[in-house]
């Protein structure tokens, strides 16, 4: 091997070096910039977050105000639907019919359930503008893959009433599973109302009851 | 009303019977007879009126009316404090009382919230769950509402020890009972619009919501977790 050849080796060596050493600087950059969408958003300042533009929203958003029921479902379904566990919340309050169901019902089933809960959630927004809410501290393990994140809505002159999330983590981030307002869990709720749906027609009968209702049927 | 009501209790008691008691609510073809007169006397008249009371009467005339009854909330939420052995949370009740009676016109003006001395919520019937008395059965009570065999002992013990039972004066007595009546279930209205949009059937809606929210009461708002009966 001649002098010239270990120069060369040396430049090529030092060639690859620098490329290495780019490629580094450039998956660290990468790195940087898609770490906090990797970093899972924590549960309460997810709530945090997605209230306060929500409520933002309501207030100034004029067709908001003006009580366009379209505008308002829209809100919801972009919002604040994808930060819940529509097929989670389908099966607790469905129970062992659910399991039993095929797919096709729990399609169904789901569509249906999160249709009612869009509808009641706007009706609920259109009678609480003029609310505050209060953050409370997480409580829960860094670990924890289960959480409650509580809040407090405070409205002028009347007593505030507590509302719970809980919240599963999932691969897309933090989704609610069930909201407890003033110790009365939604899930628990629709559990008695489907148990008994499903007692008087199976699983059909209670797609079906659930679809009168969208459909605007007024409840018995 | 007779003849309205007596088709309506028999249709409802064949619609209770198809549906199977839960363990909370032996009583359900009853209870939902029940509910059913009460659907009529309430959507006919306690509704409209209670409606037109919220639209029609001037805002400050309804929150000195709140505020006075409110007051006599505080009062049984001192005594129920105190029979709970939560002196802390029955001393800002009696404060309240002191305050709102003393300097708030009997009541009329709520002094007590705006210096931030906050709002107990207990009753007897809390009081009696808080010493490991059961629920006992559900009850539907025409026109007065959900309840149980234990709120609904302390409801009858509240209305028996109540100040306003206490005045001289048989009308004016009968017009607060009166007129009592009408802001509580007016502060029902908008949670009502709530239960119609959400629920399915709204008896068993309703008794749910109020079984949940009174287990959260008698337990200051930490529940044990329920049991999954179907786990």
């Amino acid at each position: 091997m001649t002098m010239n050849e270990h120069a060369t080796v040396a430049r090529v060596d030092d060639g690859l070096a620098a490329r290495a050493c780019a490629r580094a600087v450039l998956g660290l950059l990468v790195l940087a910039f898609a770490l906090p969408a990797l970093a899972q958003e924590a549960p309460d300042a997810l709530v945090k977050r997605v209230s306060q533009e929500a409520l933002q929203i309501i207030k100034t958003d004029p067709n908001v105000q003006a009580g366009d029921q379209a505008r308002i479902r829209d809100l919801i379904e972009t919002k604040l639907t994808p930060h819940f566990d529509i097929d989670r919340m389908t099966a607790l309050a469905a129970g062992r019919a659910y399991r039993s169901a095929t797919p096709e019902q729990k399609k169904r089933l789901g569509e249906e359930f999160k249709t009612l809960l869009i509808r009641t959630y706007s009706s609920a927004l259109r009678q609480y503008r003029d609310q505050t809410i209060d953050y409370k501290p997480l409580r829960a393990d860094p670990g924890a893959t289960d959480v409650v994140v509580r809040t407090e809505v405070v409205r002028p002159g009347q007593p505030p009433v507590q509302i719970d999330y809980s919240m599963g983590k999932t691969p897309d981030g933090w989704k609610a599973y069930d909201v407890v307002v003033g110790g009365v869990s939604l899930v628990t709720n629709y559990r008695d109302e489907f148990t008994q749906q499903v007692q008087a027609g199976g699983v059909d009968g209670l797609i079906k009851s659930l679809a009168a209702k969208n459909a605007g049927g007024s409840a018995k | 009303m007779q003849r309205i009501a007596i088709p309506l209790f028999a249709a409802a008691v064949l619609a209770g019977c198809a549906a199977a008691p839960s363990r909370d609510d032996p009583f359900e073809p009853m209870n939902r007879a029940s509910y059913a007169v009460h659907e009529v006397v309430d959507g006919y008249v306690v509704k409209p009126v209670a409606q037109a009371y919220v639209d029609y009467t001037p805002k400050l005339v309804q929150t000195g009316i709140r505020n006075f009854f409110g007051n006599i909330d505080d009062l049984f939420s001192f005594i129920n404090g105190m029979l709970q052995n939560k002196p802390e949370k029955a001393g800002n009740d009696l404060g309240r009382v002191i305050t709102n009676t003393g300097f708030g016109l009997l009541g009329l003006i709520d002094i007590a919230s705006d210096a931030g001395i906050p709002k107990g919520n207990e009753d007897f019937g809390q009081t009696f769950g808080y010493w490991g008395i059961p629920q006992g059965p559900y009850l539907f009570i025409p026109v007065l509402g959900p309840t149980t065999v234990r709120d609904g002992t302390g409801w009858i013990i509240r209305a028996y020890t109540t100040p306003v039972g206490y005045i001289p004066d048989v009308p004016t007595r009968n017009i607060l009972w009166g007129i009592g009546f009408l802001d509580a279930r007016a502060s029902a209205l908008q949670a009502e619009s709530l239960v119609d949009q959400a629920s399915l059937d709204r008896y068993t809606f309703i008794r749910r919501s109020y079984l949940q929210r009174r287990q959260y009461l008698v337990y200051d708002g930490a529940p044990p977790p329920p049991k999954e009966d179907d786990e």
